[in-house]
């Protein structure tokens, strides 16, 4: 069987221009392929590239090289040619993805930040909200907090908030990246049965744990990223997050 | 791929000289129904000049401008007589200035701003084009007591969001944005933007917003263009441009962002 998503090849730098063009290569030559029901995780120190390789797959960042091919409708698409419409169109349909933070809006409310992706998915907006609100529930998100705008919420709420945003649509593919990062145990063992329930239900998964036990209890293998350092001397250099916004990080 | 696949709006080689000062050069694009295209730069860039030159403000020097009637048929603007040029500004085209006294009657009620849109595609029941205009108000959130003002006794939010309802009456399949939010203060853009981004999604307009101010362009917009010089220096999905920017000068202006 096809598999879901299939990277050949991947490579990424960042050109730094405004530090004299320093050029910081990520990671290169990234392989690995992720079928229907599987969950693949990412691992490797701070700064390896996992998160740099997820934002590929999303197309919030260029690939400099290499092939990503997601299934969409049948038909491979290629993310790394991918114009600008058609990367929307997947993310619409295709490809999901839980980042470390929430983007949040300001005055729009929690609730309708979940409810957003069913909405463009031309759910109706009873239902969408009602969805929303189930899984809100699941989360222990208090109710009294779905009609705030979640900027003023805690960081696990947020994350909360962010997880139920990523996980209410059902597409085929889902990119996390550490979705558990600022959860009690209590909460880290709802993410997990919500991700072995969209495994039940065929969703490819890729992820970025830190968390032994949530590895554990939810991945089917490991990729070690490091295998994929595209200059030993320079890789552990990349934090999380471009290095080129490392002072814009909360535009808006 | 699934989507609405006509562009609506399409920019071949838009090129414009004033005498011998460039103005932009060699802009394409198509903008496709429903899609909100941002064109950030600093001052001079030339993304006024561009805007212009989409809503046949102005005469390219190269280059043509083609949109898609409602009809179906795909016209180079420079083709269409007067009639159907102004036809197009009052029906389906939006403009907002970053200035609202240029796109409203400073002096006549707000009902009247919004009606007399109305009345130029041909509403004539008085009852009716009040009752419009009293939903669009709310739909603006400005409180329908405030039918009878005038705009010169509103504040600067306000009135910007009087402009918006004015030209969101008829309904437009297409508005051009000025730096909507230029000028008002940042609880003021805020609310601004955010009824913006709402109607933007529920009518399903198309909009090509031009904007120095990335956040906004990020908050509103699928994609974005970068003007430097009067050229596009580089393009693509608003949030892989800003987060992942190519060019040396998109990366001198993301990186020009103050954290808030």
């Amino acid at each position: 069987m096809e598999p879901r998503l299939q990277l050949t090849g991947v490579t990424k730098r960042f050109t730094m221009h405004l530090q004299g063009g320093v050029r910081l290569p990520v990671v290169a030559g990234v392989e690995f392929a992720v079928a229907a029901g599987e969950c693949v995780a990412l691992a490797g120190p701070s700064g390896a590239g996992k998160s740099s390789v997820l934002k590929m797959i999303f197309g919030n960042y260029r690939c400099d090289a290499g092939q990503i091919l997601v299934q969409h409708d049948g038909e491979p698409v290629d993310v790394a040619r991918a114009d600008a419409r058609a990367i929307l169109e997947l993310r619409r349909t295709t490809v999901g993805y839980v980042s470390q933070f929430l983007r949040a809006v300001p005055r729009v409310a929690a609730i309708d930040v979940v409810a957003e992706p069913l909405l463009a998915a031309g759910v109706g907006r009873e239902i969408a909200r009602a969805r929303a609100g189930d899984l809100l529930a699941r989360l222990d998100v208090p109710e009294r907090l779905w009609a705030l705008p979640p900027a003023t919420f805690s960081g696990g709420e947020q994350q909360r908030v962010n997880i139920a945003r990523g996980f209410l649509p059902d597409l085929p593919i889902l990119l996390l990246d550490e979705p558990t990062a600022s959860l009690d145990a209590a909460n880290r063992t709802i993410v997990m049965d919500l991700i072995n329930e969209k495994k039940k239900c065929g969703t490819a998964i890729a992820s970025i744990v830190h968390d032994d036990d949530v590895r554990a209890h939810t991945a089917d293998r490991v990729i070690d990223i490091t295998r994929f350092a595209a200059n030993s001397a320079c890789s552990g250099e990349v934090d999380t997050g471009s290095p080129i916004r490392t002072c814009a990080r909360d535009v808006r | 791929m699934s989507a609405p696949d006509a562009p609506l709006l399409l920019a071949e080689g838009l090129t414009k000289y004033y005498g011998r000062q460039l103005g932009c050069r060699d802009v394409s694009f198509s903008l496709y129904p429903g899609e909100v295209l941002a064109v950030v730069g600093e001052s001079g860039s030339g993304k006024t000049t561009l805007l212009q030159l989409l809503s046949t403000q102005l005469l390219p020097s190269a280059g043509c401008v083609r949109y898609r009637m409602r009809d179906g048929v795909t016209r180079d603007l420079a083709d269409l007589s007067e009639a159907e040029r102004r036809f197009l500004f009052r029906t389906d085209w939006g403009y907002v200035h970053q200035d609202a006294a240029l796109g409203l009657r400073m002096n006549v009620s707000a009902g009247a701003n919004v009606g007399e849109r109305l009345m130029a595609v041909g509403w004539r029941h008085y009852g009716r084009i009040r009752g419009t205009a009293v939903q669009w108000l709310d739909r603006v959130e400005i409180d329908p007591d405030r039918i009878d003002d005038p705009p010169l006794v509103y504040s600067g939010g306000m009135r910007q969001r009087l402009q918006i309802a004015r030209n969101l009456v008829t309904q437009p399949r297409l508005v051009f944005m000025d730096e909507p939010t230029g000028g008002l203060d940042v609880s003021v853009q805020a609310r601004l933007l955010d009824l913006l981004r709402g109607l933007v999604t529920e009518l399903g307009l198309a909009a090509v917003i031009v904007t120095h101010d990335l956040a906004v362009a990020r908050l509103l917009s699928h994609r974005i263009m970068v003007m430097k010089g009067g050229e596009v220096i580089e393009q693509g999905l608003t949030d892989q441009v800003l987060d992942d920017p190519r060019e040396p000068y998109t990366q001198l202006l993301v990186s020009s962002i103050l954290p808030a």
